[in-house]
């Protein structure tokens, strides 16, 4: 057999392996969260605020923890995509291809996104304190946001340049403004936007270090913006630190929980892409 | 065009193109350099009115940069540089202050592959009218139906209006894209090699549209095919190299070139 025969079956191989062996990343992940927190869980586990003895062991669940995650999360994706939506159309619409100043904002966003969660965290922590501010959901929400911008704007503007010009071209020779191509563009650019979404809800909802020193941590569900808010990856950390067997288990079911959120919404969000997508130009 | 007339739809005198006599595109001394490489030199030309105008010549000659320089698309580019004189209507629209957004409104635009909007087919025509301020869903309707007559689609997609446009074939696309250029009433047709992606068939239908629709429009057309050219141009321009070599009604051109050059590319020593 020829050499080039062999080079592609034995990189196909490779190229199998290494895609299943993800799956077994995964599956294994998600065998450990159940086999180690499915004991634990329960309906008072997702229904309930943590009692008196809930870190020794006794009655409660993680009610604040999954509301706080959801309401930093939540927040923070609208105001995140409030911000780079704008940034995204100014990038690709009003901005040439070659512009320096599009370059210039690509690198400084492609930096922020590789800053790690824990410098947002401390970042945020510093300002807190020069404006003398204690932890809180608002802080929480702030630092999620700035940590979800660079990825929102980074996904969404991949998939922005990917769009032909030529759909610029049509809209323009119709007589539109470049505000109103920018409608068209929306169009086409949807399912882009939804995995945006999702991509950064992913890594917002299980980002711990950033919220640790701004969203705090508390027992009740914050009910305004000034108060500390809990949140899953915390709960999970505070509690795996804990000598108690049945807390460390907790912990596990509220990894679960925050799987189980992350899944849900992976889902959703494929559906919604699959019906914004039919429109789409290929 | 049958029972409608052009501009029937106007709301009222919030537009203020009337509809001219006479549509006009002179170039006068015209030059176009990209990035450093001098692209147009020197044109100067005339576009005849409710004519069929192609612009023939081998490739990179600069057809398609003179063509987009009619309706300003050549801004999108980068690094453009322009001098000279670009009439449309006795407007240089090359001037400061000129209305980019009217400008090219006036011309409808067909490029080399059809290029439907992401949206049904019914708002792939509408979308011009509602840039342009009509809501009126009644009249949106009854301009869709009549625009989508005049490209010949209407038997052909009168069931699916709201499917999506990606989802016709790409001969139906590019009449489609005709339809939606002329739903913003234009006085010109640019097309940029309009049929070279298309099937033989659907290439024809083209065609055929543009001979009927040259009663109504002025009809400026890039060929690389020197037979479709002899089929249905009324005037030919000969560029080549950037330069306007030649130009002159179709049958003077063919039967009796006047330039060396001319002579050379219509027997095929080039292409």
């Amino acid at each position: 057999m020829k050499a080039k025969f062999i080079e592609e079956k034995v990189m196909k191989v490779v190229m199998a392996l290494t895609t299943v062996l993800l799956f077994f990343f995964v599956g294994s992940i998600i065998y450990t969260i159940i086999k180690e927190g499915w004991p634990a869980m329960s309906w008072s586990m997702i229904t309930d605020l943590p009692g008196g003895g809930f870190y020794i062991g006794k009655e409660g669940g993680l009610l604040n923890a999954i509301v706080g995650s959801l309401m930093i999360v939540g927040a923070s994706t609208v105001l995140g995509l409030l911000v780079s939506i704008p940034v995204v159309f100014y990038l690709n619409v009003y901005l040439t291809p070659k512009s320096k100043l599009g370059y210039a904002s690509r690198l400084a966003f492609d930096v922020l996104f590789g800053v790690p969660s824990i410098v947002y965290g401390a970042f945020a922590f510093t300002i807190m304190i020069a404006l003398g501010l204690k932890t809180s959901l608002l802080g929480g929400i702030i630092v999620i946001t700035l940590l979800i911008i660079p990825i929102f704007i980074r996904s969404m503007d991949e998939v922005a340049r990917t769009m032909p010009r030529d759909i610029l071209a049509a809209t323009f020779s119709l007589g539109a403004t470049r505000l109103q191509s920018v409608r068209v563009l929306v169009r086409q650019i949807l399912p882009g936007i939804a995995t945006a979404t999702l991509l950064s809800i992913g890594r917002a909802i299980g980002d711990a270090a950033a919220v640790m020193f701004t969203a705090g941590y508390t027992d009740a569900i914050p009910t305004s913006l000034s108060q500390p808010a809990a949140t899953l990856p915390l709960a999970v950390f505070f509690q795996l630190s804990s000598p108690i067997p049945e807390v460390q288990s907790r912990a596990y079911a509220a990894a679960f929980i925050l799987t189980v959120i992350v899944l849900i919404l992976s889902i959703g969000g494929r559906l919604i892409t699959n019906h914004f997508s039919k429109n789409r130009i290929k | 065009m049958d029972d409608i007339k052009k501009g029937f739809f106007r709301p009222n005198q919030k537009f203020t193109t009337k509809v001219r006599e006479r549509a006009s595109i002179e170039v006068k001394d015209f030059n176009v350099s990209i990035g450093g490489n001098h692209i147009l030199k020197d044109c100067s030309l005339t576009i005849p009115d409710k004519q069929i105008t192609c612009i023939i010549g081998p490739s990179g000659c600069g057809k398609s940069t003179l063509l987009r320089s009619f309706n300003r698309l050549l801004d999108m580019t980068e690094d453009v540089k322009i001098k000279g004189q670009l009439l449309v209507d006795g407007e240089d629209i090359y001037a400061s202050g000129v209305e980019i957004t009217s400008v090219r409104r006036k011309m409808g635009l067909l490029s080399q592959r059809p290029c439907p909007l992401p949206m049904s087919i019914f708002d792939n025509i509408a979308y011009g009218c509602r840039i342009h301020g009509i809501r009126n869903k009644k009249k949106l309707r009854l301009v869709v139906e009549h625009y989508l007559k005049a490209a010949g689609l209407w038997d052909e997609v009168k069931d699916r209006l709201n499917t999506p446009a990606a989802r016709m074939s790409i001969g139906q696309q590019q009449r489609l894209c005709l339809a939606r250029g002329l739903a913003v009433e234009p006085q010109f047709i640019l097309a940029d090699e309009a049929t070279s992606a298309l099937d033989p068939i659907s290439s024809k239908t083209i065609e055929d549209l543009f001979l009927k629709l040259k009663q109504d429009y002025s009809i400026v057309m890039v060929t690389h095919t020197l037979r479709q050219a002899l089929r249905i141009a009324d005037y030919v321009v000969f560029m080549y190299l950037g330069e306007i070599i030649e130009e002159g009604p179709a049958e003077q051109i063919f039967k009796n070139p006047q330039h060396e050059l001319t002579k050379k590319y219509l027997s095929g020593a080039f292409s």
